[in-house]
């Protein structure tokens, strides 16, 4: 349809145009189930070998670590739970922000300060694992 | 949220007329404790996430500097609040498969309710021989082992 042939919009046109002009939402909800899907392999795994296997947490230091950060399948899994983790907790505490925050100056400092931790652990873990050196002490 | 969306209209509890809902009742309803449950666990795992990377960032630092920190990981106390990091991480996984079936599987509204029951089952299933390995060390020395 061409723009001259149509200058007014039908009367109770069921389009309603202002909801349309993004699809944020949509894919930050598609987000939170796609990474919880990777989170519940990545983060119950984590947890598992840190707390249970083994001597659970009793064997924890630096050279444990040292010794697992000497793979890269560890480090990607890190960093993969790093990345997921934290945008997906993040994208979270925004909904819980949203909820709860009744004034808009509360609600933008609120997530401002979210969004700045949020960089900055992504920034700090990113970081760590690929830095990581083993003979740090010398 | 879904949840909230297929059981009942939000925000029509308080209201005169409500009583003619009665039957898709939200407020106080498992469906509404499960939602509270994953909302609150989600919320703290975030900040202890906060909190693990910057003391894992210590290993950038030096090996005592991690080493002195991860020790506070193995005492008594902060042990017990490893099992309630657990139990709270496992909670939010189990309820959001809970989550994702209910909104992408045809009949998971049907049965959020049974699959409700059906992850306390799983969670004490996993949590009571979590718990018995995660302590048994902290027990054994604290009553009179090595
Ligand atoms: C008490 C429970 C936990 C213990 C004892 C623990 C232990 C550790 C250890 C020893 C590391 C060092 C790296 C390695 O060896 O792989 C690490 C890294 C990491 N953990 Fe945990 N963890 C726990 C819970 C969690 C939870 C619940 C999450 C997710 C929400 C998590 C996310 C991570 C991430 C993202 C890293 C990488 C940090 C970085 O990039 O510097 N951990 N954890
Ligand atoms: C272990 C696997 C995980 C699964 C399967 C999972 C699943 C989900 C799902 C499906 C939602 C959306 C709920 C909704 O829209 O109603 C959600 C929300 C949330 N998740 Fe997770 N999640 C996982 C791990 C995590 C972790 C590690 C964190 C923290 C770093 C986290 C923090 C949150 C928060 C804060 C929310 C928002 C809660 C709300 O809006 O009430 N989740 N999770």
């Amino acid at each position: 349809m061409s723009a001259e042939s149509l200058t007014l919009d039908k009367p109770r046109s069921p389009r309603r145009p202002a909801a349309r002009r993004n699809n944020f939402e949509l894919y930050s909800w598609l987000f939170m189930r796609l990474s919880g899907l990777a989170l519940v392999v990545l983060v119950l795994g984590h947890l598992f070998i840190m707390n249970i296997l083994d001597d659970g947490v009793h064997r924890i230091n630096f050279a444990f670590v040292a010794g697992r950060w000497a793979s890269p399948f560890w480090q990607f899994w890190d960093l993969a739970m790093l990345w997921l983790a934290q945008l997906h907790g993040g994208n979270g505490m925004r909904t819980i922000i949203e909820d709860y925050a009744r004034k808009d100056t509360t609600r933008f400092w609120l997530k401002m300060l979210l969004y700045a931790s949020i960089a900055l652990i992504l920034a700090v873990g990113t970081l760590v694992i690929f830095t990581f050196d083993p003979n740090i002490a010398g | 949220m879904s949840v909230t969306a297929s059981t009942a209209p939000a925000g029509t509890s308080d209201r005169a007329g409500a009583s003619r809902l009665s039957g898709t009742f939200y407020r106080g309803d498992p469906a509404m404790w499960s939602w509270v449950l994953h909302r609150i666990t989600g919320a703290l795992t975030f900040f202890f996430l906060f909190v693990h990377v910057l003391d894992t960032a210590l290993v950038r630092v030096s090996p005592s500097a991690y080493d002195a920190v991860i020790e506070t990981y193995k005492t008594p106390f902060v042990n017990l609040l490893e099992v309630g990091l657990v139990g709270a991480v496992l909670y939010h996984a189990l309820n959001g498969i809970r989550v994702m079936l209910v909104d992408f599987w045809s009949q998971g509204p049907r049965y959020q309710r049974p699959m409700l029951w059906g992850l306390i089952g799983v969670w004490a299933a996993v949590m009571i021989p979590g718990t018995y390995f995660m302590l048994e060390r902290t027990v054994s020395t604290m009553f009179g082992g090595h």
